[in-house]
């Protein structure tokens, strides 16, 4: 009996030995996977949804390309091969990742860089300026001037305006002509309301 | 008693014009990518709201190439342009599409009936796979000119929503009728024959 269990495992060895080899060849006769098929999907969008990369797109259509890219992947053809059949036969517009050139390009890269540099070209100009007057300097190069008015000596005053500081108080701007027309209309209005109060 | 005096923070006059110098070129160049990023927009915009031919427009023009076996005046290429003079029901379609399979008999029935007064009835196959197209013109019995819209340029242009869609265009190239979704025979006996008369 022993015998007989011994010979019989060896044969079912063999046997498995003898079906390894067309095991093997049964896996390598061209039979292209979905997870084959998926790896180049996935870098191609379904014609008909918005958005929805053909490997998880459910559509009829979405199927049809599929079983297009296996019957070209058990052809022979490469992924890139696959990849431009399908930008030249539906547009760069299936392409995960279309190439860059005409309105793409424009889109994708020469406008975020021109953006940048525009950018980078206005914050230059604004240190630039901040950096050349300053914004105390800015005050005084508004007045151009500043007035002593009742000051004791011209010298506080320029001085002050030499350090950027501009004189409050006891100096102050002359008043101008349509300054001055406001206060004399003004006078008027409040001398014309007393007299009337007192009527 | 009030006096002005100059303060010495007025620069001389000649000093403003050396340090401006670079600062003018950067702002003709700042100038010059503003102006660019307008256009650039405009142009995005512009094409953004592209609209979709509509009815009493002139047809887009476009090319075909028609499926192998097909052909159209005994051409395998043709225009849209080659066809004035004759009333065109330009159809978009596709095998995956189920109401395609309703209309499309209709459609051939229309052909047979109206080739020979100036009609031409056109398919273009939309996102289609090719041997798919060809086995639904076989099961249809389809003979009226197929092609393919390569790289879906022809669908783009006439801005389709989806299939099936069908442009009526008469014999100036002018748009007379869209019909979204399937055409039915009562439309097609209603709608040619005025175009055919004009």
């Amino acid at each position: 009996m022993t015998r007989y269990y011994r010979l019989v495992r060896w044969l079912v060895l063999a046997l498995l030995l003898a079906l390894l080899p067309a095991v093997a060849l049964a896996q390598d006769d061209g039979t292209i996977t979905d997870d084959e098929v998926n790896e180049v999907a996935k870098d191609l969008y379904c014609p008909v949804c918005e958005s929805t990369p053909l490997d998880v797109c459910p559509t009829q259509a979405c199927a049809d390309w599929r079983e297009l890219i296996r019957t070209k992947l058990a052809a022979g053809e490469t992924r890139q091969d696959v990849l431009d059949y399908f930008a030249r036969q539906y547009g760069d517009g299936v392409l995960a990742d279309p190439p860059r050139h005409g309105a793409s390009l424009v889109v994708l890269w020469v406008l975020p860089v021109l953006v940048v540099l525009l950018g980078a070209l206005l914050f230059a100009r604004l240190l630039r300026s901040m950096r050349a007057t300053g914004p105390a300097a800015t005050v005084a190069g508004m007045t151009g001037t500043v007035t002593t008015g009742t000051a004791t000596t011209s010298t506080v005053a320029t001085g002050m305006a030499t350090t950027g500081m501009a004189t409050t108080g006891t100096a102050a701007s002359p008043p101008r002509a349509d300054e001055r027309r406001g206060d004399e209309a003004l006078d008027d209005y409040i001398a014309r309301v007393e007299r009337e109060l007192k009527e | 008693m009030s006096e002005t005096i100059p303060t010495p923070t007025t620069p001389p006059a000649a000093e403003p014009a050396k340090a401006r110098r670079p600062l003018r070129l950067s702002i003709i160049l700042l100038w010059v990518g503003v102006i660019a990023l307008i256009a650039l927009l405009g142009w995005g915009l512009l094409n953004s709201t592209a609209t979709r031919p509509e009815v009493g427009q002139q047809a887009p023009d476009f090319d075909v190439e028609f499926f192998d076996g097909y052909d159209w005046d005994g051409r395998t290429t043709a225009n849209l342009a080659d066809m004035r003079g004759q009333v065109v029901v330009l159809n978009f379609w596709a095998s995956w599409c189920v109401e395609c399979r309703d209309e499309t008999p209709m459609l051939e029935a229309a052909w047979q009936r109206y080739a020979g007064q100036g009609v031409v009835v056109l398919g273009v196959a939309y996102a289609d796979v090719e041997p798919n197209s060809l086995a639904y013109m076989k099961e249809f019995g389809v003979s009226f000119p197929h092609a393919p819209d390569l790289g879906t340029d022809i669908s783009q242009t006439y801005e389709i929503t989806g299939v099936p869609e069908t442009f009526i265009i008469d014999k100036d190239g002018i748009i007379r009728h869209v019909q979204i979704g399937a055409v039915n025979t009562a439309m097609l006996d209603q709608i040619i024959p005025q175009l055919l008369a004009q």
